[in-house]
């Protein structure tokens, strides 16, 4: 280990540490514009020279690998000269505009000149001005503003995989912008407004809206799909003000998706604030004991297989508990929390989870992506998977749809087929998955929400087992869910009992009429059409498919105006925390099971979120501890049977619109035009 | 003075044909194999011997660089690139021996190259040097064609291939690393170093970036022995050096000298001297636009070469004699060279970026006399903010005139801002 000075005190560090990092970790603070961790390094803004003995000119910290002996100093005048002297330099072409600046307040290059800047300017010249660009509805551009830290460049080539950015122009005329104007195609591309450490690149949707002094902070976990994104969230009064990434590095690193970050708009529209029952086929607002009466009179002496729940993708673990155990009172076994028809949940834990975890994707070494496109079902995944395609040696296959996944895969076949000669051996494919140390393998709701599912799921368990995906120190067996409340619904049960239906059965009964009650919590991506002449009761927070065909709706509330457990599509427990409260008569979702509970006469046994718990342990321990997950044993995975030979399908139908909350959204309608009609052009 | 005996470039003015048989007749490509027989070794030994340093404006030891080429391969190829970008405002020697001599280049490459590993010489040539490039194509094919280069280089063995590449017109781009990025097909900004080029550079190769004239003096130096070379000039400062005379004088040029001629001596023999006569001299820029003027107090007796100049705190860069008489607006034309450090900026440093147009305003200004007397100390200061804190030498190169004029004709700025205020007060009818 290198063994250096810093400021007069001595350290050794990790051979390849930077010279920033060695300063960072003696407590000697380094400003920087361009350096990003989890970039490449560019240094270019100059910003992070430090002296170091014996060299001639001041040293760019962040490039500069520690090599024993350095002596560095970062409190020296010729320090402080060269910080000033970048510092003057990028204010002198910056438009000094911090009162209208959205990033005002939170803005690097504000807080870095009130600490190293001279504080005086002496630029008597005309400033530069640069045209802003227009590179889509999610990012405002204010040019005139950028540093040229390269940051955006960065993340969109290395990170997000579009090499959309880039700079034209040289010298003072260089330019950041897309080339051809035109909006970034990545699903990422909202972390660039996160990265530009000054207000150049600032979040349109959120532009003149608040300043952060202003903003009720909140750390929560975001549940648009299943990764369970750690977020924080910015409130002011009773607004969702904006949406940014937390760090954790086994999940979501510091990224969010576009969808997190932008969908925030959809909560206070089309929101169900109060209770309706459906009079004379027209929906009325109604107080809360009119509709649970309206309910329970339908319900009572009614026998429970003739009543019916499915669980929506958004539900929380605590509400499902509620439904559960409602259920179980109600002697119904229709229960499913699977809408889209996947079939997993049967057998053990590892049949239904990303047993490699996330952050483990970096230690594999092949991949199979089977019925999945992970770049629109879980961006963060697929930014992993780039993540490792970029160190090199990372074959990767896919089986399914052939889409630009941002890294090359190797395209096996778009279904059962070539899945089976995989396993059979045939494919060559199966050798280069044997040979790999770690090779994993990606099943997807493509593959699984399908008649032959189970099918589906034992052949690729077979692979796994085949190729020595499981051992006693690597599990490469994934599946990849869409939904956020999914696992949380497979570790609870909450799947049809003895003798009930899936969600395929059950609309299916109520369309021939032997099912005539069917509870929807959240639900809203099933053919409602199909429901017959059920009656329906919906319970969730937005105005959506399902309170349209409901006949009773009970106004929940959404994962910001509650404390909901999930648990993500690795089994890592995780908790949204309240920011808000429901609008109107909304209430949170399991206390309204609770009440409809007792008004049936059937109380469920706990009063408080506390006892709920308790009971949610008890039925899963493994959500008693928060943020870890709980390794699953492997065993009998799907059973082996025929494969139908129809290709596996693209279940993200427009990644934009995929809950209830972003078709809520005018933000999220914006990019799902755009990207309509950049499909329809492409099409052309 | 140089005696034609041991001049290297014998075809520098074109009078013979640029062609394969005529460079034979001239003596290039002459015993390619036997010296290529001698081993990497010898190779650079003789190189280092001669004390060559590189001609492209840094003067670092030529065989020094050859010998930080890995020994053994580490599977990675090694290639040897030859920086024809000639770009430095008052250089124009590079551009006589592509169009003239291109064999004494090429045999260059293949006896560098193979003294340092290299599998494959890449040429950047300047964009703007059509014919040249044009030229050069041919004889690379005239080389290949007689097995000069290709599979068996000169009959060595050894397979080594040259490859031209045309640069689209970038100043930064004769930079080595923005060389490098440009070659590779990307926009030419420099890289940080280290790593060195040497040990990661063309497509994270071991690369090494020299200057055509360095490279086409190295067959000679075999030839003749690295005593011979060294011999010439003096002490450190070794060999012949083509230099480009250029501005006021009666007869510009590019001459081959040997390195330590006087300037004065150099300027009246070769150039026929300053227009109106030396006493009309008012200041000489040594070695092309980036480094530092001298006035006429100094040129009177410096000798040109590395050292000689950097005592005076100038340079000899790539030895581009840019001479100013008396007519001269030296204001102005620093001003011009500001203009162009600020326009080839690649935009990638901040200090650079930024200050460069700054500097450049200010000169403007300055020509004018539209100034404060303060604003000569702001644009050192701005200078010295910018000099040493880029990651290349553009920042560098773009500060040294504007210190070079200060230091010796500030009397002169000062009096065009002094002049203007005094028109300023007397036509608004207030006395001083």
């Amino acid at each position: 280990m290198p063994k250096l000075t810093i400021n007069g005190s001595d350290i050794s560090v990790e051979k390849g540490t930077t010279v920033l990092q060695a300063c960072e970790l003696v407590g000697a603070e380094v400003p920087r514009f361009c350096y990003h961790e989890r970039l490449s390094i560019a240094g270019n803004c100059r910003m992070c020279l430090v002296e170091l003995e014996k060299s001639p000119k001041p040293i760019a910290s962040c490039a500069m690998e520690v090599a024993d002996g350095m002596v560095v100093h970062t409190d020296t005048p010729l320090v402080k000269n060269a910080r000033e002297g970048v510092m003057e330099f990028l204010l002198i072409n910056h438009p000094l505009d911090c009162p209208i600046c959205d990033q005002g307040g939170e803005c690097d290059l504000q807080d870095q000149s009130i600490t190293y800047g001279a504080g005086l300017g002496r630029f008597t010249e005309k400033k530069r001005a640069v045209d802003d660009k227009d590179i889509g509805p999610l990012i405002k551009t204010i040019m005139t503003r950028c540093i040229h830290c390269t940051r955006c460049i960065r993340f969109a080539t290395e990170v997000a995989g579009v090499e959309e950015f880039g700079a034209t122009g040289r010298g003072e005329h260089m330019e950041i912008g897309t080339y051809v104007e035109a909006a970034v195609t990545s699903e990422l591309s909202g972390n660039m407004i996160d990265l530009c450490p000054v207000g150049a690149l600032t979040s349109k949707p959120y532009a003149f809206n608040a300043r952060p002094w202003e903003l009720r902070k909140c750390e929560s976990i975001d549940v648009h799909d299943a990764v369970g994104a750690n977020i924080r969230i910015d409130a002011r009064g009773a607004d969702v003000m904006r949406v940014l990434p937390r760090r954790n590095d086994d999940v979501n690193e510091e990224w969010i998706t576009d969808k997190t970050r932008f969908s925030y708009d959809g909560l206070s529209m089309q929101r169900l604030d109060t209770p309706y029952v459906r009079r004379g086929g027209v929906l009325k607002k109604a107080s809360w004991e009119e509709a649970f009466g309206v309910v329970a009179s339908r319900i009572k002496n009614m026998p429970g297989d003739r009543i019916g729940a499915v669980i929506g993708d958004l539900v929380d673990a605590e509400s499902m508990v509620a439904l559960k155990d409602l259920f179980h009172s109600l002697a119904s076994p229709h229960i499913d929390c699977r809408q889209d028809g996947s079939k997993v949940g049967k057998g053990v834990r590892a049949g239904y989870l990303f047993n490699t975890t996330i952050a483990g994707i970096e230690h594999a070494d092949a991949c199979l992506l089977v019925g999945t496109n992970p770049r629109m079902e879980a961006p963060l995944i697929n930014s992993r998977l780039r993540k490792r395609y970029l160190m090199g040696g990372f074959p990767i296959g896919v089986v399914g749809a052939s889409e630009d996944l941002t890294y090359d895969v190797e395209w096996l076949g778009d279904g059962p087929d070539a899945l089976a000669s995989i396993v059979d051996g045939a494919h060559p494919f199966f050798e280069v998955l044997q040979r790999a140390t770690n090779p994993m393998l990606i099943v997807g709701p493509g593959a699984l929400a399908r008649e032959d599912g189970e099918a589906v799921l034992g052949t690729t368990a077979k692979i796994a087992e085949l190729t020595g995906m499981v051992r006693e120190d690597w599990v490469g067996f994934n599946v990849l869910h869409s939904a956020a409340g999914r696992v949380a619904g497979l570790e609870l049960g909450l799947l049809p009992g003895p003798g009930g239906q899936d969600v395929n059965g059950i609309l299916n009964c109520a369309a021939e009429g032997r099912i005539n009650i069917v509870y929807l919590l959240g639900a809203d991506e099933i053919p409602m059409e199909r429901l017959g002449s059920a009656f329906v009761v919906y319970q969730g927070h937005h105005g959506d498919s399902g309170a349209n065909r409901a006949d009773v709706i009970f106004p929940g509330a959404a994962y910001t105006e509650k404390e909901g457990t999930y648990i993500n599509t690795e089994g890592r427990v995780q908790r949204t925390r309240k920011v808000l409260f429901p609008p109107g008569l909304g209430r949170e979702d399991w206390t309204i099971i609770r009440a409809l509970s007792d008004t049936l006469g059937h109380k469920l046994p706990y009063n408080n979120v506390g006892q709920l718990r308790d009971r949610m342990c008890a039925i899963a321990p493994q959500l008693s501890v928060l943020g870890s997950v709980d390794p699953a044993k492997w065993g009998e995975v799907g059973f082996s049977g025929p494969m139908r030979r129809e290709p596996f399908a693209e279940t993200v139908k427009d990644y934009f619109l995929t809950n209830a909350i972003c078709r809520a959204s005018i933000t999220m309608a914006d990019c799902s035009a755009l990207k309509g009609s950049r499909e329809a052009m492409a099409a052309k | 003075m140089l005696s034609d005996r041991d001049r290297i470039f014998t075809n520098l003015y074109g009078q013979d044909h640029w062609g394969l048989v005529s460079a034979r007749q001239r003596g290039v490509w002459d015993r390619t194999q036997t010296l290529l027989g001698n081993g990497r070794d010898w190779i650079v030994q003789q190189v280092k011997d001669s004390g060559l340093r590189g001609r492209g404006g840094a003067g670092f030891p030529t065989g020094l660089k050859m010998s930080f080429m890995p020994k053994e391969s580490d599977g990675r190829p090694a290639y040897l690139v030859v920086n024809a970008d000639e770009s430095e405002p008052g250089t124009c020697k590079d551009r006589d021996i592509l169009r003239h001599d291109p064999h004494r280049l090429l045999e260059g490459c293949v006896l560098a190259g193979i003294g340092m590993g290299a599998c494959a010489a890449y040429i950047y040539i300047r964009g703007e040097f059509i014919r040249e490039a044009r030229i050069l194509q041919e004889a690379v094919e005239e080389a290949r064609n007689a097995s000069l280069i290709g599979k068996n280089a000169c009959g060595s063995g050894r397979e080594f291939d040259i490859f031209v590449h045309r640069g689209a017109g970038a100043y930064i781009c004769g930079e080595e690393t923005g060389l490098l990025e440009s070659l590779e097909g990307k926009k030419g900004m420099p890289r940080l170093k280290p790593p060195f080029p040497a040990s990661v550079g063309l497509w994270g190769c071991p690369t090494t970036v020299s200057n055509v004239e360095t490279i086409s003096v190295i067959p000679e130096i075999l030839r003749r022995g690295a005593d011979w070379f060294s011999g010439l000039g003096r002490p450190n400062n070794t060999g012949t050096k083509l230099f480009c005379i250029s501005g006021h004088v009666m007869e510009p040029c590019n001459v081959e000298e040997v390195m330590g001629i006087p300037l004065k001596e150099l300027i009246e023999r070769h150039a026929g001297g300053v227009r109106g006569g030396w006493s009309n001299l008012l200041a000489v820029i040594p070695g092309g636009s980036s480094v530092p003027m001298i006035p006429k107090t100094i040129c009177n007796n410096v000798s040109m070469d590395f050292d000689a100049l950097a005592e005076v705190n100038s340079g000899l860069g790539t030895a581009a004699v840019i001479v100013m008489d008396k007519t001269t607006d030296v204001v102005a034309a620093i001003a011009r060279l500001s203009r162009f450090y600020m326009h080839e900026s690649c935009g990638q440093c901040t200090p650079c970026r930024e200050g460069t147009g700054w500097m450049w305003r200010v000169m403007e200004r300055l020509v004018l006399g539209k100034a404060e007397i303060e604003e000569i100390d702001l644009l050192l200061e701005v200078g010295s903010r910018i000099e040493g804190h880029t990651i290349c030498a553009h920042g560098d190169a773009s500060a040294w005139p504007i210190q070079g004029l200060v230091r010796h004709f500030r009397p002169e700025i000062e009096r065009r801002i002094l002049d203007r205020l005094k028109t300023q007060t007397s036509s608004s009818g207030l006395s001083v």
